[in-house]
């Protein structure tokens, strides 16, 4: 044994509670981040952090897992977090290894994901001086966090961390960023456990005041076209808002569609659930929010992909918000019952005001709206024609498809991360999620990249799932160095290409408002997918035709280890339905074929 | 759908916060980032023993935008409160002004005279310039300064609004 204390020895105990035993910065931080129930952090050296990571080196409580890149260091945290509900945890070095991971804290800002992330900084009497590797990572992350902290002096050391943790996980979760001077972690730092004491100004409201529940309950039961509209919030409440919000469906018989960040929060297979909204979400979810009388809207916040056209928002709806974060409220759009609070209490809450309350809605108005959301359902507004004969062009959707499918025979729990773009759109279409936590997507921030990582940080936490990136060539390629973490580790990550050839995306908006001029998103110089998978220890696979597809994804899911499958999709397929920019929700798209009528704005080309 | 009022109204925010380094760039930041207005600021710290500073904060925008930029500002971890004192009721808000004058003759005795009408007072005098020291509500500050113009102002240096509840409630 050498003389540094192990962790074990380490470990918080009664009997020094409160004392204050003397070790260095590093050894605290390692400390607190026991105490706080981490198992794994996601990080990369560098000089600023070298005492950490020599703390790491002499003890075994922590796993170190060492990304390829610190962006993707954040992603994996955020799809830890997301998949198992705790916090993610992360450790760059100062400079460069802290601007590299703004991406990330941005994406998960954007997302509500529960993040810390420790940052190297130099020594305190060196910060201004434009000292090597020095970059004023406090100032640059302040709008890329919910919170962040410089640690000044080492009696602040400990406090902070633990700090850091409360603030990353409770009310709206968000990243939080502790920037770390080299002479803190390296001197000596009294140790402090986790206070009991409520922060003295940040106290997030999670129980929703009874009068809200009890006027949005009321309305709901007056209700003839009522419907749910579901996002993230749910999943970040836990497993159990998720499962009172199937009990609540259940109950009430009313429909429901959820945002992409709130898919799996309902199950997507059941007959209540009406697809996806917004942009790319289905002509039934859609309809429903446009025609319905009462919308409830839970843990989700009105995003423009969300909306479509402000002014034509479900203009006829009385409107119940649910949210952990007054800000949200009335931000986008103004609303008839403002209720804050979590998600999964205001859920439980109405549940409980639904049997105290008399009535209920009138059964033939509800019977009614059923029967016209199953007409707008009998358009199949996901529906596309696959050539079955063996030769034939694989359909991205089809691919899709196939891959849920064949993963469902598994009967493997399954976790899927995507990247950005169509293909993103065509995994949320296609793939179904019947629990919560299994669907890991930037969605606020629209990260291209985020997918390869994501699916580090998912398998870390659930080495013996089956993990797989949907992903498209382009956006893939942005992070493609964590090949060489999924190789370290030997993660059985499947990334599963949707190849076209094109940021496909781009292209589609480059049809529809610019003539199809198509300004560099054509993805020239590709590599050979089965090589780049070889070089990096993986399974390399490809499909260029239907009569290959089901061979492909069977080998995929039959190898142990990691594969990189190579799926040639059709090239010029564009994702649909679609609402154009600055249209409403009865405005949708169904197919290319009504693409020649859509005149979009000007207001609608302006906006993203 | 509840129609929005889109007409633009003035408000005082004032913000208790803990008084940390970063704190005003926080609230700063955020103002700028959501394309809020800032027309003036003050911050001095109010509770020396429990750290505790105030910022005032003049802006203006539609009524959901103001109830926004209280709700943003709510979110940052080291406020204790924030509140909207146009939306609060009757309050008192003044501000400082320092108004330096270079004239000389008629110009000069005119400059004196006005500065008496407003109770400003010389806090400096040579033989060709004053230093006016005026209190009180920003407008009367305008128009002292205004009616300077003609009669030599050569600078102005301005402290923005600290404002307080009337009677004896407290943010």
């Amino acid at each position: 044994m050498n003389a540094t204390p192990n962790l074990n020895d380490l470990k918080p105990n009664t009997r020094d509670h409160g004392a204050d035993i003397v070790l260095s910065g590093a050894e605290v931080l390692l400390r607190v981040l026991v105490e706080q129930g981490v198992d794994v952090i996601f990080g990369y050296p560098g000089g600023a952090v070298l005492p950490i990571y020599d703390a790491l080196f002499k003890q075994n409580a922590v796993r170190h897992i060492l990304v390829r890149h610190e962006q993707a260091a954040v992603h994996a945290a955020e799809a830890y977090a997301r998949s198992t509900g705790k916090v993610g945890v992360v450790l760059v070095t100062s400079g460069p290894g802290a601007t590299n991971a703004v991406t990330g804290l941005v994406d998960a800002l954007m997302d509500s994901i529960p993040v810390v992330c420790f940052t190297g900084q130099v020594g305190v009497p060196l910060i201004g001086t434009d000292a090597f590797q020095e970059a004023d990572t406090t100032g640059i992350t302040r709008q890329a966090t919910k919170h962040n902290y410089l640690v000044r002096k080492p009696a602040d050391l400990a406090r902070v961390a633990h700090e850091a943790f409360h603030i990353a996980r409770s009310g709206r979760p968000g990243p939080v960023v502790v920037d770390l001077p080299k002479n803190i972690s390296v001197g000596p730092a009294p140790y402090a456990p986790a206070s009991r004491a409520p922060h003295p100004s940040y106290r997030p409201r999670t129980e929703p005041e009874r009068e809200a529940v009890v006027r949005a309950v009321a309305a709901m039961k007056r209700a003839r076209r009522p419907l749910f509209y579901t996002g993230g919030g749910i999943i970040n409440a836990g497993p159990q808002a998720s499962e009172a919000l199937g009990r609540l469906v259940r109950k009430t018989g009313f429909p429901c569609t959820s945002t992409l960040m709130g898919l799996g929060a309902y199950p997507t297979t059941d007959r209540h659930f009406l697809g996806m909204l917004g942009m790319h979400g289905t002509y039934e979810a859609n309809l429903a929010t446009h025609g319905c009388d009462v919308l409830v809207a839970l843990g989700a916040r009105f995003d423009d992909r969300v909306t479509g056209r402000l002014d034509a928002f479900s203009p006829d709806s009385f409107k119940i918000h649910a949210d952990i974060e007054p800000s949200q409220i009335n931000k986008i759009v103004q609303v008839d019952v403002p209720i804050v609070g979590d998600a999964g209490r205001v859920i439980e809450m109405m549940l409980e005001e639904w049997d105290r309350q008399d009535g209920a809605p009138d059964p033939a108005a509800l019977g009614q709206w059923w029967q016209q959301i199953d007409a707008w359902r009998g358009i199949r507004s996901l529906h596309f024609d696959q050539d079955r004969t063996p030769s034939a062009i694989i359909r991205p959707q089809h691919a899709v498809r196939r891959l849920y499918e064949l993963a469902m025979e598994t009967g493997r729990d399954t976790f899927v991360s995507t990247e950005v773009g169509q293909h993103q759109m065509w995994a949320a279409q296609h793939f179904q999620f019947d629990r919560p936590n299994r669907w890991l997507t930037s969605g606020g921030l629209g990260t291209m990249g985020y997918g390869l990582p994501a699916a580090v940080g998912a398998q870390v936490a659930h080495p013996d799932a089956l993990v797989i990136d949907i992903a498209g060539e382009a956006s893939t390629l942005m992070n493609i160095q964590e090949l060489g973490t999924i190789a370290q580790y030997r993660l059985p990550v499947k990334l599963f290409i949707l190849n076209n050839q094109y940021m496909g995306m781009v292209r589609q908006w480059q049809e529809l408002l610019h003539g199809s001029r198509y300004s560099e998103s054509y993805s020239a110089a590709l590599p050979d997918f089965i090589r780049l998978a070889e070089s990096f220890h993986a399974k390399g696979m490809r499909a260029t035709c239907v009569g290959e597809l089901d061979d492909v994804i069977r080998a995929m899911l039959a190898e142990p280890g990691a594969v990189v499958a190579d799926i040639c999709v059709a090239q010029d397929e564009n994702c649909y339905p679609m609402i154009p920019s600055g249209a409403a929700h009865n405005q949708m798209l169904l197919g290319p074929e009504q693409e020649g009528e859509v005149k979009v704005s000007a207001e609608g080309r302006m906006l993203v | 759908m509840t129609m929005q009022d889109e007409t633009t109204v003035s408000a005082v925010i004032s913000i208790l916060v803990e008084n940390e380094s970063g704190v005003l760039a926080r609230v700063i930041g955020l103002f700028s980032g959501r394309g809020y207005n800032i027309e003036s600021l003050t911050v001095a710290p109010v509770e020396q023993s429990r750290h505790q500073s105030r910022i005032n904060i003049v802006t203006s925008g539609t009524p959901q935008v103001i109830e926004q930029i209280k709700a943003q500002v709510g979110r940052l971890v080291p406020v204790y409160r924030v509140a909207n004192l146009t939306q609060v009721g009757p309050h008192v808000a003044r501000e400082m002004a320092l108004v330096k004058v270079v004239s000389s003759g008629e110009a000069r005795t005119e400059a004196l005279r006005i500065a008496e009408a407003f109770r400003a007072r010389a806090v400096d005098t040579t033989a060709t310039s004053f230093v006016f020291e005026l209190t009180g509500a920003t407008e009367k500050l305008d128009s002292f300064i205004d009616l300077m113009r003609p009669l030599g102002l050569a600078e102005v240096s301005r402290t923005g609004v600290a404002a307080i509840i009337r009677g004896p409630r407290t943010i």
